[in-house]
């Protein structure tokens, strides 16, 4: 039951993430040289919408669905990781034009090259994993 | 209802997002699509190597699950909703766009010059997906989340870390789009 709730959630996201064009390549370009509000509409109506549920569920303490309490954990304060990895994120979600969530919805629309990029991702998750300790993140 | 048929618009888009971000904190999860990278690296074996993929994945099976349906919505999306799916980007988008060579603009979903069935033979195009790829999936690691995880649900946490990491994917997309396409094309 739970399990298909999620996948709900899920299909719900992908069809918005497909038909909103979020996941075309091209509206991350045009987000990025700042020629449509398209795209800021979108992060921003969810981000005001999103501030207005997430603080109306801390401040009245309304539980999940079942009964449960919900959490919110405070990430950890740090600037380099932020700084750093969000500029490489960036190169990378303008250069690929698709970040995660995109990318599984591409790949269900049939645009099989994201594959590639899925797969590339994947690699880079791994390198961070090897090479975490190694860099600044404070 | 002919409307689902056509682009959605971002006034229907935002609040849609919203939606998701709302039902799953209401069913006792959170939003943050890339942590299934690094639930995936983990199911390949990456705790062989790393500490960081030693983690009870199980734990992350439900994120999985949501990863499988936003499959599921792209391909409902693409096959049931839609009549025509070029992006209707701005003309002055495809006008540049035009001069970098990519004449596709504004008659696909994707540029055809970096999706379409020729990308994979053309060594150039192979290396900036890639490329593109491992910053995607290494940044969003080393920054804890993506525009989900950050740019959505931790701004609407009024958490300052995320607004950094923010910060950080517009520097990187600016310079990526402004500074670096017109040497790359």
């Amino acid at each position: 039951m739970r399990t298909l709730s999620y996948l709900s959630i899920g299909i719900f996201f992908g069809i918005t993430l497909f038909k909103s064009e979020a996941a075309s390549w091209f509206r991350v370009y045009e987000m990025f040289r700042f020629e449509s509000f398209h795209m800021y509409g979108i992060i921003g109506t969810a981000f005001c919408l999103g501030i207005f549920t997430t603080q109306a569920i801390k401040r009245f303490k309304i539980n999940s669905f079942y009964g449960e309490k919900i959490e919110f954990k405070p990430k950890e304060k740090s600037v380099k990781r932020y700084l750093y990895g969000g500029i490489l994120f960036g190169l990378g979600w303008a250069l690929a034009g698709a970040c995660p969530g995109p990318m599984f919805a591409l790949l269900g629309a049939g645009f099989y090259s994201i594959a590639i990029v899925i797969a590339a991702a994947l690699l880079g998750t791994f390198l961070y994993g090897v090479l975490k300790e190694k860099l600044p993140h404070s | 209802m002919n409307w689902i048929y056509e682009s959605w618009p971002w006034y229907i888009a935002g609040p849609f997002i919203a939606l998701t971000l709302f039902l799953l904190l209401m069913v006792g999860k959170n939003f943050g699509m890339s942590s299934n990278l690094r639930t995936l690296c983990t199911l390949c074996g990456a705790g062989n190597t790393s500490e960081f993929f030693k983690f009870d994945w199980k734990a992350q099976r439900w994120n999985l699950v949501v990863a499988l349906g936003v499959l599921i919505g792209g391909f409902i999306g693409a096959h049931f909703l839609s009549t025509d799916t070029a992006v209707a980007i701005s003309s002055k988008t495809i006008e540049n766009l035009n001069n970098l060579g990519f004449k596709s603009a504004g008659a696909g979903y994707l540029p055809e010059e970096l999706f379409g069935s020729e990308s994979f033979q053309n060594p150039k195009i192979l290396l900036m997906l890639v490329v593109g790829g491992v910053l995607v999936g290494f940044g969003a690691r080393y920054a804890g989340g993506c525009t989900s995880g950050h740019a959505i649900s931790g701004l609407s946490d009024l958490q300052l870390p995320s607004l950094l990491a923010v910060i950080g994917f517009f520097i990187g997309g600016l310079t990526m789009v402004h500074l670096l396409f017109p040497l790359i094309f």
